[in-house]
């Protein structure tokens, strides 16, 4: 089985109108294999708008376990204080014990081991849910929502892929598709773990230059191999002609662009891919290329 | 006054807009003679994975330092492999492998728990670069960004030293230029604010992750407000929303062919239209307004709860 992963750096480049492309064609494109989806994006997941047909199953993620005070045992002495390197201990309403902003606590139980009284516990935390649904023909997709706030992203991007690797076995789907976050830090590394190719979808901006080159260099940090994608590529075609330029300096293939084209955001609030619902407009024959193309990049990778 | 640019999907315009406010300040009152007055704004920016707003204000750096963590270091002859700092770390960060403790660096945040419980005095701590923090000026505006190190998984103590290391002089307007997404990144940037914007763009998805954010900014009791960003069509929902919310809209930025360019040559807002300085400093002019009302607020409610006992609690929106 192959997996996919589509990064980006910058957000908001169309990562996920590409992945939701993408389960369509992989059902009922040309040689439809299916394919196992996730949202790895689980602090913005949007995937679901497009390719969640169905929920069937919902499970809480616990999280990190963070640190309470019991003002009744509080001696106010301070230690849990002195120790927080966080800045999450502050002082209660009552002026003289202490308590822990859950917002702040990073989880680490210093102050649990510190407190000479024992007034502080432990409290595992609700950090949000997770599910699994169906996409196109019964595939399943595998998508999550973090609890406003929360850490652990890159834990319960652990989770959903482990989820979505046993049903894509179980299954016998050749490919996994993870709609990762934006960015290139611990959910992106998470998202990017495992997968054989990374499909780095660029806007052709002065910004998105930069930022594609720090994605492809996480990725390459990681070995995993990346390929370029350059969405809204006519919008600014010198912005474009720099990506490929960079690209070619860096090594890394640019694939079939997409075109700018006002059925994407029209599709997009239909909730459905541009592929599904306009197959013949510019953007969609763009994506049938690029979807072509990374099969291509996937074929060849062992 | 300190005022934070964020939003729940990535890609909304937060960077367009932060830039284009401190641009615009910088700017105030530097046709009139006598030049502008008052120290010129800071834009931090806290999107350390990301920091696009260089793009935009092509700063001279002028001092720059490294950002690290604190990691511990194991001094293997005072260990006598008792295992405590390895059951204290909730990171699992540490194990005994080959008969001594090491260190997976990368999952270790710095809390210094292994240190505080070991009994011999066996660790000691020492600094791990994970990113720098470059401090300048471009385009009339104060530059402090952080650039999270490539392969680096955490981006929040990077942020929180940004934050502690570039500070606001006396009567300097800071903004902060905050990460997507709705986790601990963008919970560490916008936390200390005075104010909130949430930028966002009329569609399902736009509106999908604007109420996140909204979630996280009530949770933080955080006044906020909305930008929408690439406004063309009228998407009630989204209108509703922002209503029955009791969020105001600040400023619509139209979706624009010539904006849209501007932004993608690495153009601010202002330099596409120049009429733009005038309505951002009209949006902070009504940001500085909104807090202002609500600290009076704030303190006529803190006099009305002192003579009546549980007096209403405080509106997070703070209107």
């Amino acid at each position: 089985m192959k997996q996919l992963v589509v990064l980006s750096g910058k957000g908001g480049t169309g990562k996920t109108v590409v992945t939701a492309a993408f389960a369509y064609l992989a059902s009922r494109g040309q040689r439809p294999s299916g394919a196992v989806c996730v949202d790895a994006d689980v602090d913005a997941a949007n995937l679901e708008l497009l390719v969640g047909r169905r929920r069937t199953e919902e499970h809480e993620f616990v999280g990190a376990s963070l640190a309470e005070v019991d003002p009744g045992l509080c001696i106010g002495c301070e230690i849990c204080l002195d120790v927080c390197r966080f800045g999450a201990v502050r002082l209660a309403d009552d002026g003289w014990s202490y308590q822990v902003d859950a917002l702040a606590c990073e989880g680490c139980a210093s102050c649990f081991h510190q407190c000479p009284v024992e007034a502080i516990r432990l409290v595992p935390q609700l950090a949000g849910y997770w599910y699994r649904s169906e996409s196109y023909d019964g595939a399943p997709f595998f998508h999550a929502r973090l609890r406003p706030g929360q850490e652990n992203s890159g834990k319960l991007v652990t989770l959903i892929k482990e989820q979505a690797l046993s049903a894509a076995t179980d299954g016998g789907y050749p490919l996994m598709i993870v709609d990762g976050p934006p960015g290139i830090a611990c959910p992106a590394i998470a998202a990017s773990t495992g997968a054989d190719v990374g499909l780095i979808v660029a806007e052709p901006t002065a910004a998105g230059l930069q930022d594609l080159e720090r994605a492809v260099a996480m990725a390459a940090y990681f070995q995993l191999r990346s390929v370029v994608c350059v969405n809204k590529s006519d919008l600014h075609e010198a912005g474009s002609r720099a990506i490929q330029d960079r690209c070619r300096a860096l090594g890394v293939d640019v694939l079939s662009p997409i075109p700018f084209d006002e059925a994407v955001p029209r599709t997009m609030a239909e909730g459905r891919p541009v592929t599904e619902l306009s197959p013949d407009s510019p953007a969609s024959r763009s994506l049938v290329r690029l979807w072509k193309d990374v099969r291509e990049v996937l074929a060849d990778t062992n | 006054m300190r005022v934070a640019v964020a939003s729940g999907k990535g890609g909304t315009g937060k960077t367009t807009l932060a830039v284009g406010l401190a641009v615009s300040l910088a700017s105030e009152g530097a046709d009139e003679p006598g030049g502008g007055h008052g120290p010129p704004p800071l834009l931090l920016d806290c999107d350390v994975e990301a920091p696009d707003a260089r793009v935009f204000l092509r700063p001279e750096i002028e001092r720059s330092v490294a950002a690290s963590v604190s990691v511990p270091e194991v001094h293997h002859d005072r260990c006598t492999l008792c295992g405590d700092c390895v059951e204290v770390c909730a990171y699992h960060a540490l194990a005994v492998l080959g008969g001594q403790v090491r260190l997976f660096a990368e999952l270790c945040h710095g809390c210094g728990s292994c240190t505080l419980v070991c009994p011999t005095g066996a660790i000691t701590e020492t600094s791990r670069e994970v990113g720098c923090l470059e401090l300048g000026s471009g385009a009339g505006v104060q530059l402090a960004q952080g650039i999270l190190n490539i392969g680096e998984a955490m981006p929040v103590p990077v942020i929180r030293q940004l934050k502690d290391w570039a500070r606001p002089g006396p009567g300097q307007v800071m903004i902060l230029d905050a990460p997507p997404g709705t986790s601990c990144p963008m919970v560490e940037t916008v936390r200390g604010s005075d104010f909130v914007i949430l930028v966002t763009e009329p569609t399902p998805f736009g509106l999908h992750d604007l109420a996140l954010a909204v979630d996280v900014l009530k949770e933080l009791k955080l006044p906020a407000g909305i930008v929408v960003n690439r406004d063309g069509s009228a998407y009630l929902e989204m209108e509703r929303f922002c209503a029955d919310q009791g969020l105001p809209i600040l400023l619509r930025i139209p979706f624009e062919r010539a904006i849209a360019e501007g932004i993608a040559k690495g153009g601010t807002l202002v330099d596409v239209h120049p009429e733009y300085a005038a309505l951002l400093r009209q949006t902070m002019a009504s940001i500085t307004e909104i807090v202002a009302g609500a600290s009076a607020a704030a303190s006529s409610t803190a006099a009305a709860s002192r003579q009546t006992a549980g007096g209403p609690g405080h509106d997070w929106r703070g209107s």
